[in-house]
């Protein structure tokens, strides 16, 4: 099923600056947004991650795909401060992420989804996109008794939050509770509160499980439009249709580590990836290639 | 069997100082339960520190009695922190251990006989109620006057405290409902329900959650002010784990996450408790034998009512879940 697409000047653009990237695991960009070298996680004795470099291409989707147990999303824990590392550093624009606690990771533009939907249920959707705001005047305690101290800027987060709930297409659930949306709504909710922290990273977690086919279709036209909104993003995914169809550059991890990059095409024909997935060569290490 | 008398009295429980220091106390741990999700399980902890701030004052120092708020509402801050520091970070049910056990810790301490000079040993602490009595004379009621009209009648020594513990409801009230409808009061909500989707959203989860413990935690000192008030002493065995879950239990009943639900659940704890307690005294007045059995002793009454109250208590979770003000909406969705 391979539909010709018109890519946007945006999309062109992150397409083309990734040309020139060779074609191996860690490869180097030409603008890095995040950056991270030797993050290793053990869990007892068995290595979750084992990264010795990892890039991503400022303004670009990038999809970080692998079989179950590749240690993806541990990667995205230890990235974001949901997890310690056993060692490693990396940098988001050039700053140390390493020892920032994961609620500050939100406030300097890196903000992730989870895997398994964390909607706020007994809070409204746009208590929910409320949420999403950072740097909150009312969000005080002390200054949480003085509605005139906040009511100006919580008038201006509710008109920011109603134009992302039409954007997603929600906004006839804005006054329902998050908990009686379904399964593929919480996901919209979930990414567009998200977005209300005005990210320039969005790190979504297996954005795609759970939800029914035509969804899928008007969410990758939701993280095409991140990046064309001059967004860089990276996700997880296991539906390999949909990392063709949105992701610029693809990272492949398996058994901790990564063992192929390059752009939804190459990757469809590296051999080292098709062995990960179906394991043509069973009983022996995936890294043996190298 | 005298229904004037049980209806007299049920009335007065229902708006009594019972009903007003478990409103309280029970608003302090609904920031913490209710919207925040926190397991408090030692709030008569929280309760002792105002009590016991309260009453040292008065008696051991020589300074006016008002600076047993400040000392009081600064041992409770003291506390917080030493119970939120080292379990906030973990699950709920560890911060559930560590504070009933803070609680007791804090009761076995006052209670001690080492410290009998400082905390009065198992007599606690009394007569220190006067300044406060005297106020109550300046505003014009008479300690041993009778006021009101049936069934509300108190003693200007009732009244006096009554009066002044309402309007602590009241403003408390007003405090936790406004608060609840800022944005901190949506993290604190947000936090009940999904702590990691609040941390991935830039806020501060554990600082949030102090900030709840201390300020249920504050609020309940001031309940436990105005009980030892009340009484005009500090005994330390009142401040036992009963009282938590008996708090806890007004809370439910009213429906959590509710300020209406704090201060009226409370209100009906306490009028059922002594409409039941009032009845079944009046049945043991002249027990009924069957043989050589006696269906009812007046010994009995105690341990009937709290059966009875357990009842209705089960009964209520089953066919009202979410209290009487809770919102059915939201308890559908409770599973995650």
């Amino acid at each position: 099923m391979d539909v010709e697409r018109t890519y946007g000047e945006v999309a062109t653009r992150a397409r083309q600056s990734l040309r020139d990237v060779e074609r191996v695991p860690g490869a180097c960009k030409p603008n890095s947004i995040l950056t991270a070298d030797n993050v290793r996680r053990e869990f007892g004795g068995i290595v979750a991650v084992d990264v010795d470099h990892f890039e991503v291409q400022e303004g670009s989707i990038t999809a970080l795909i692998g079989p179950n147990g590749a240690g993806k999303t541990t990667f995205f824990n230890l990235l974001t401060g949901f997890d310690q590392p056993n060692s490693g550093s990396w940098r988001f624009q050039g700053k140390d992420m390493s020892k920032v606690a994961s609620h500050r990771t939100a406030t300097l533009g890196m903000v992730r989804t989870f895997q398994l939907t964390k909607s706020l249920t007994k809070l409204s959707v746009i208590e929910n996109m409320r949420l999403g705001a950072t740097d909150q005047k009312g969000e005080k305690w002390w200054n949480g008794l003085f509605s005139g101290v906040w009511k100006g800027q919580e008038a201006e987060i509710t008109e920011r939050a109603d134009e992302l709930l039409t954007r997603f297409q929600m906004s006839h659930m804005r006054d329902e509770y998050a908990g009686a949306l379904s399964g593929g709504q919480r996901k919209l909710l979930e990414m567009a509160r998200a977005l209300m922290t005005n990210p320039t990273l969005v790190m979504l977690d297996e954005p795609m499980a759970g939800v029914n086919p035509a969804l899928k279709q008007s969410l990758n036209e939701h993280i095409r439009g991140l990046r064309d909104q001059g967004m860089t993003v990276l996700f997880v995914e296991h539906d390999m249709d949909m990392v063709h169809d949105v992701s610029d550059w693809v990272i492949v991890m398996a058994e901790g580590r990564i063992i192929a990059e390059g752009t939804p095409d190459d990757i469809a024909k590296n051999s080292a990836v098709i062995d990960a997935y179906l394991g043509t060569r069973q009983g022996q290490s995936l890294l043996e290639e190298e | 069997m005298d229904w004037n008398l049980i209806l007299e009295n049920s009335l007065k429980g229902f708006i009594g100082i019972n009903a007003v220091y478990f409103a309280i106390a029970a608003l302090g741990l609904n920031v913490q339960f209710g919207y925040t999700g926190l397991l408090n399980f030692g709030q008569a902890g929280f309760m002792a520190c105002g009590a016991y701030g309260l009453g040292m004052t008065a008696h051991y120092f020589d300074i006016s009695f008002w600076w047993g708020i400040p000392l009081g509402i600064l041992f409770s801050v003291i506390l917080g922190l030493l119970m939120g520091i080292p379990t906030l970070r973990l699950r709920a049910d560890y911060l559930a251990i560590v504070t009933i056990a803070s609680a007791e810790i804090i009761r076995l301490v006052v209670r001690s006989v080492k410290f009998k000079t400082y905390f009065g040993g198992s007599d606690g602490i009394n007569g220190f109620s006067s300044s406060f009595r005297a106020l109550g004379s300046d505003f014009g009621i008479e300690e041993s006057n009778q006021y009101g009209f049936w069934p509300f009648k108190f003693t200007g020594r009732e009244l006096w405290v009554l009066i002044v513990g309402w309007l602590i409801v009241a403003v408390f009230g007003f405090v936790v409902y406004k608060l609840m409808k800022s944005p901190w009061g949506r993290v604190l909500k947000a936090i009940r329900e999904d702590e990691d989707a609040v941390k991935s959203l830039g806020k501060n989860v554990y600082s949030y959650k102090m900030q709840s413990l201390i300020l249920g935690g504050v609020i309940g000192t001031v309940s436990g002010m105005i009980f030892a008030l009340d009484r005009g002493s500090v005994q330390p065995d009142n401040y036992s784990r009963d009282l938590t879950f008996y708090i806890l239990t007004a809370l439910v009943l009213g429906g959590v996450a509710k300020v209406s639900g704090s201060i009226v659940g409370s209100m009906m704890f306490w009028g059922l408790f002594t409409f039941m307690d009032n009845f079944l005294r009046q049945v043991a007045k002249d027990p009924v034998s069957i043989g050589n059995v006696t269906i009812m002793k007046s010994t009995q009454v105690g341990q009937l009512n709290f059966i009875l109250i357990g009842i209705t208590l089960i009964l209520l979770m089953v066919y009202r879940p979410q209290g009487v003000f809770g919102n059915r909406k939201e308890m559908a969705f409770d599973g995650r």
